[in-house]
């Protein structure tokens, strides 16, 4: 197996890959930025240097912004490599990756990880009836390819990119049936706490606001404080059905779009057994990470929202201080350089984080959509249960990889990506425990399918 | 077998001026270049992409950022690509998957004996 050596790895072409590679490059450093994707953009900016102008300025500024960093990549000494699928990185910085139907390793010095966020799950009844997609999936099909649902759809759940979907398509001409919202007016009394914060955060506040009232005045029908979510239907999706203000509501359609926040995608930090946390205000884990965002695994950076969720800004910020980080620790830096050229960027990025206490109370996911009721599909794979996994409980299972010896859950192709965190909470719930201790899956290569002839082709 | 696509072009969308052609379930579909296959099928009115093992249930894409795997199909003989991650070529061959169990190189998920939580 040939490996070649470079001196730093970094994994995701957002902005926190973006920004961190560019800013490594600069400081003189060799960098090779591996993303699986066509094109850089990472999530928030898909698709940016393919989208024709028209496209663009539907999806709004916020998105055009990201073509700024785009093309610094592409002026920068950045060997950038698209459409590459990084299905290993292990303790010793070893960095494997599936291109063109091989697979190529790099050696390298250091290793940043901008492999960003994914969508919550949203176990209620039907989610998986095809139809229903992820907020996020169906802005991803807006964002690369300008589709939209053909009928009029139905949004559902909570969070800013629902609401900035919701926005989008407002903006396209899309029909919209109706926004399901799972927030309640009393949730922002309960977030009140945190309000001077997000008042002095006043740009996404305002913002926030500005989106809700576009959504108003295009005269969306608006619930609120929907619980019993469900998804009818036999073969595809026929309807949405809850309860708002105490009445039963029905609203018949095929395409049910679901969000509830997004969380940090960790399975490279899991996978390099470095800690995690859990975070009681996100309600997920997150890997823990110094003031550079160096894992407890020496030379393994994260930045962006794969270290805690906290936007696309403030990830391309977190990028250029791992940068600092790393390149001070390969020598390229001096630590009064490195610490002089971090303290403006700490400043501003505690300035983009001051939103995130208020946001992560306010539309913190309901119970009842992350805990589900027994008859509700958790693992999509194998098609395990709550009310199994919560059997297997009774019988001892005590924590997500017991779940997979009991009943196969999580042991199907997605690695156990959309159920992970519903089984480490139906289980602490189950044993009255709190979830951190309940714990993760444990992650093991290949994070990405690879078959045995990529393999053998390396 | 296709339906009205739950997914069409915005209005403002330019007609994409480059098209390939590629076949799914050997029904011969024109779709824009550039594309994924999972994009390219939804809009061309295919909404069941797959049948789980376990419960043959159908399944069509859920995250379109390689998450769920419910994209899940088999392209020119090859079972098990991520519909939302492959680009559409001229000429591909796309099967639905019906039920199969993947063939991939999965982690060893758990060894005999290791079950601790
Ligand atoms: C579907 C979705 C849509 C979103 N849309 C918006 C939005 O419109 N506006 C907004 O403000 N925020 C949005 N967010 C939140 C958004 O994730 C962040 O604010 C921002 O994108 C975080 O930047 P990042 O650099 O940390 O990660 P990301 O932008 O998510 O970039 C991570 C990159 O890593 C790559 N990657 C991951 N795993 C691998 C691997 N194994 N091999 C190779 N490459 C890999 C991905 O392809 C991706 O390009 C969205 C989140 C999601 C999940
Ligand atoms: S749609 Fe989720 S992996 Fe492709």
């Amino acid at each position: 197996m040939s490996a070649e050596s470079v001196d730093v790895a970094v994994v995701g072409a957002g902005p926190a890959g973006m920004a961190g590679a560019v800013a490594l490059a600069g400081l003189g450093l060799q960098v090779v930025l591996l993303d699986e994707q066509g094109s850089p953009g990472g999530q928030v900016y898909r698709g940016i240097t393919l989208a024709p102008l028209s496209r663009r300025d539907m999806l709004g500024a916020d998105y055009a912004r990201g073509n700024e960093l785009a093309q610094a990549l592409a002026a920068s000494a950045v060997r950038y490599e698209k459409g590459a699928a990084v299905w290993q990185v292990t303790r010793d910085h070893q960095v494997s990756y599936l291109y063109g139907g091989r697979s190529h390793t790099l050696n390298a010095n250091a290793v940043l990880l901008a492999t960003g966020a994914m969508e919550r799950p949203f176990p209620i009844p039907g989610w998986t009836l095809p139809g229903v997609m992820s907020a996020g999936a169906a802005q991803i099909l807006l964002k690369s390819s300008g589709l939209a649902p053909s009928e009029p759809v139905v949004l559902a759940g909570c969070g800013p990119l629902l609401y900035l979907l919701g926005w989008q398509y407002v903006r396209a001409g899309v029909p919209i049936k109706a926004l399901v919202d799972t927030t309640r007016p009393e949730d922002y009394w309960h977030a009140r706490r945190h309000l001077s914060a997000a008042l002095r955060a006043w740009p996404y506040l305002r913002k926030g606001l500005e989106l809700m009232r576009s959504l108003r005045r295009a005269g969306i029908a608006h619930y609120r404080g929907a619980e019993q979510l469900a998804v009818e239907g036999t073969e595809a999706a026929a309807a949405l059905t809850f309860s708002a203000a105490g009445k039963p509501v029905r609203l018949a359609t095929r395409c049910v779009l679901l969000h509830q926040g997004v969380v940090p995608n960790i399975q490279f930090s899991q996978s390099l057994r470095a800690r995690h946390e859990w975070d009681a205000g996100q309600l997920c884990f997150s890997p823990v990470v110094d003031r550079w965002g160096e894992l407890d695994v020496p030379g393994i950076f994260v930045a962006g929202d794969g270290a805690g969720i906290g936007g696309a800004q403030a990830a391309a910020l977190q990028g250029r201080l791992a940068a600092l980080g790393i390149a001070s620790q390969l020598n390229a830096l001096s630590t009064a350089q490195r610490d002089h050229q971090a303290a403006p960027l700490r400043a501003t990025l505690a300035r983009h984080l001051r939103i995130r206490p208020f946001l992560d109370a306010v539309y913190q996911p309901k119970e009842e959509n992350r805990i589900p009721a027994d008859g509700v599909m958790v693992c999509r794979c194998e098609e395990v249960t709550a009310g199994a996994l919560r059997g297997f409980v009774a019988l001892g299972c005590a924590g997500p990889n017991q779940a997979k010896a009991f009943g196969r859950c999580g042991m199907g192709p997605c690695q156990g990506r959309l159920c992970g965190l519903t089984v480490t909470e139906v289980i602490a719930k189950a044993r009255g425990v709190s979830p951190g201790d309940v714990g993760y899956y444990r992650i093991r290569p290949p994070i990405k399918p690879i078959t045995l002839g990529e393999l053998a082709a390396e | 077998m296709p339906t009205d696509p739950l997914f069409q072009p915005v209005a403002s969308e330019a007609r994409s001026p480059r098209t390939v052609s590629l076949s799914f379930n050997d029904q011969p579909l024109m779709v824009p270049a550039g594309s994924t296959v999972a994009a390219a099928l939804l809009m061309s009115g295919i909404n069941r992409f797959r049948a789980t093992p376990v419960s043959e249930a159908p399944r069509a894409p859920y995250c379109m950022m390689g998450v769920c795997f419910d994209c899940l199909v088999t392209v020119d003989g090859v079972p098990n690509r991520q519909s939302c991650l492959v680009e559409v070529a001229a000429g591909m061959r796309i099967l639905a998957q019906e039920g199969a169990r993947d063939l991939l190189l999965q982690p060893a998920n758990i060894a005999p004996g290791e079950v601790q939580p």
